[in-house]
């Protein structure tokens, strides 16, 4: 008797065939084989946070990986776990990719013991991105709590990157103590080549600190904005960028131009998993990056 | 679609070589006296009974195993290789009601018909000859005409309705078109028609249970933060049953583990609820959802607000397995009805 079925063996479809690209999202089928990658340089920010430099092990895959500020990946530690993770470099540098890692979980607790050389494993990109085009000849506020930096990092080379394409430039960035501020040994090079104002704010001071103390919204109080020529990026925890916001919509900014990147726990960053779901919205499809408004209107987002 | 009608006994002459066949196995007897039903292997038509109420479980664990390996890492020296497998293994599965085919019509705008295709499901539900059979009567409690999961149209190779001595059968697939090429089958009268509408009918005055849905993305919305929530929040027990036993729920987790001799390390997903605490528990311990209250309601939201908002249709298919499965007798037609109710209040 002839078998009523052929098996079906999706290996033989061509898109399994192709190359691995996860910017074709409504085509790649191969979702959980990850580029392999080896650190090559781990830098030690503070006592929490450590800054891993990696770099696709094989170059092919280097030139489909395009990624852009504000985006994230999800870096496979084999044997310990997957965690999403965003991009704090910027993407036109080809020769490594950078992220700013917290000290905060199982899987990080084992990252912060790799070393250089060690191989790990990536997907991605993944989520939406700051829309940096969009903003180009605008004045940008770059508005950072704690770990919020680490992903604002990524706008903040693309600013860099691009200076002229973009009027005046502010950074305010706050953090509960001076031993918790994160790449310290880029405000000089910000403020003076860059002709970033940076200003930098502390809750609990130590004795060698002289700059401003208190909260971020008070770093706004110098700050002068014109509401329809300015796009601000907010990032940080969801007290944080709450209470910054409200301040700036009270300044006259439109919600539609202020962009907050949202964190959630995901665990497969193709939108099946449901663990970062908000509401009906999957922060890995629709997110990581939403504009403001559209975070006021999730159900339970803050 | 092409319909055509078999004797009985002709389908049950129905051979499948070589693939596991899955149907409708009685297991047991409940506390009221009434036959278990599970979706289990068998070898001969005689261990399943196609005139079942309805299954405990549903048989989404042979599209979405509650556990299953994504993929291995073999560890050697200081570099590793990812393996990855799919599994090919041809399956039948007969006896689906229509709530399950719905189901898997839901699943497959999820893990198909979207961003990032799935390869373990596409795999399965490829490899899975379908043959669905309409109820007899409507199950206890099930409100699948309330959600429009009481036909089907499409979701299955074959389709079958009693009509006595023969089964009225709707042909989803060419596969199964061939399949019946080898079987005694009739072409359909006028008569067979009126049969056919005749039984449908009679199924569908036979509901108990009613609700309205379709104004839920609007109240859901609205009564956000209604009392309603911590009513039925404070008796969950957050275990997680729902989501086991219905045919939707497509949440995971995924987990690694690494084998005694540290050479190597498999990267599982495994099924998991909405319900349970930790579900949206971040890196640091901060939890989104702490309240079992909230994460209840995070079900309904997610079911009934924001599935219908991205593909124009509810989760739920109506087939009351989790208010059944319920241990503290959380039921989805009441939840929905207090949830009218506090509109009309």
């Amino acid at each position: 008797m002839k078998k009523i079925m052929v098996p079906y063996d999706i290996r033989h479809e061509t898109d399994m065939v192709e190359p691995l690209d996860f910017n074709r999202r409504s085509r790649l089928k191969e979702v959980d084989r990850c580029f392999k990658a080896e650190i090559t340089n781990v830098i030690r920010l503070t006592d929490m946070e450590k800054l891993f430099q990696i770099r696709m092990v094989n170059d092919k895959d280097w030139e489909r990986f395009v990624f852009l500020p504000g985006q994230f990946v999800m870096l496979e530690l084999p044997g310990y776990g997957e965690i999403p993770i965003s991009f704090s470099s910027s993407p036109s540098i080809r020769s490594t990719i950078e992220l700013c890692i917290r000290k905060a979980g199982k899987v990080t607790q084992a990252l912060h013991k790799a070393t250089r050389g060690a191989i790990v494993g990536l997907r991605g990109p993944f989520g939406t991105y700051f829309p940096m085009e969009r903003m180009k000849e605008n004045n940008i506020l770059l508005i950072a709590g704690g770990l919020g930096l680490a992903p604002l990092r990524a706008p903040i080379s693309f600013v860099i990157e691009n200076r002229a394409d973009f009027k005046e430039v502010n950074i305010l960035y706050g953090a509960k103590e001076p031993s918790q501020l994160l790449f310290d040994y880029q405000y000089e090079e910000w403020h003076r080549i860059d002709d970033i104002n940076l200003e930098v704010i502390v809750e609990q001071p130590d004795k060698k600190w002289i700059g401003p103390v208190g909260l971020i919204t008070k770093l706004l109080d110098d700050i002068k904005v014109v509401p329809d020529k300015t796009y601000a990026i907010v990032c940080g925890p969801p007290v944080m960028f709450k209470f910054v916001c409200k301040r700036l919509s009270e300044m006259g900014v439109p919600m539609q131009r202020m962009f907050v990147s949202l964190e959630r726990r995901m665990h497969c960053g193709i939108g099946k998993c449901c663990r970062c779901n908000i509401g009906s919205t999957y922060t890995c499809l629709d997110g990581p990056v939403f504009d403001f408004w559209t975070v006021m209107n999730l159900k339970e987002a803050i | 679609m092409l319909f055509k009608t078999i004797k009985k006994q002709a389908f049950f002459d129905f051979y499948f070589p070589d693939f596991q066949c899955v149907g409708p196995k009685k297991v047991g007897i409940n506390n009221n006296g009434k036959p278990i039903y599970q979706f289990l292997p068998f070898s001969s038509f005689d261990e399943i009974d196609l005139d079942y109420e309805t299954t405990e479980y549903s048989a989404k664990t042979y599209f979405l195993p509650y556990k299953e390996t994504l993929s291995s890492f073999e560890f050697k020296e200081d570099d590793w290789t990812q393996n990855i497998k799919y599994s090919t293994r041809p399956r039948v599965i007969i006896g689906l009601h229509p709530c399950d085919i719905n189901g898997l019509i839901k699943l497959d705008k999820v893990f198909e018909k979207t961003l990032f295709p799935d390869p373990y499901y596409i795999t399965r539900r490829q490899n899975t000859f379908v043959v669905g059979i309409d109820c007899k009567k409507p199950c206890d409690g099930g409100f699948c005409s309330s959600v429009g999961s009481n036909t089907v149209t499409h979701g299955f190779d074959l389709f079958l309705t009693d009509i006595g001595d023969r089964y009225f059968v709707k042909i989803g697939s060419d596969r199964a078109f061939n399949a019946l090429q080898k079987i005694k089958t009739s072409e359909i009268t006028k008569n067979d028609n009126e049969l056919y509408l005749q039984t449908r009918n009679k199924f569908e005055d036979g509901f108990e249970k009613t609700v309205r849905v379709e104004n839920l993305p609007n109240l859901l919305d609205i009564e956000f933060e209604s009392d309603v929530w911590g009513k039925w929040g404070d008796k969950c027990l957050s275990c997680g049953t729902c989501a086991m036993v219905c045919p939707t729920c497509y949440c995971y987790g995924i987990t690694e583990h690494i084998s005694m001799d540290f050479n190597k390390s498999d990267k599982i997903k495994q099924l998991y609820s909405c319900n349970l605490n930790d579900f949206a528990q971040v890196a640091g311990g901060h939890n989104f959802r702490p309240e079992p209250a909230t994460r209840l309601k995070y079900r309904y939201y997610h079911q009934h607000r924001g599935f219908v908002e991205s593909f124009g249709q509810p989760l739920c298919v109506g087939c009351n397995r989790c208010g059944r499965a319920c241990l503290s007798g959380i039921n989805p037609t009441d939840v929905i009805s207090d949830l009218q109710r506090e509109q009309k209040r």
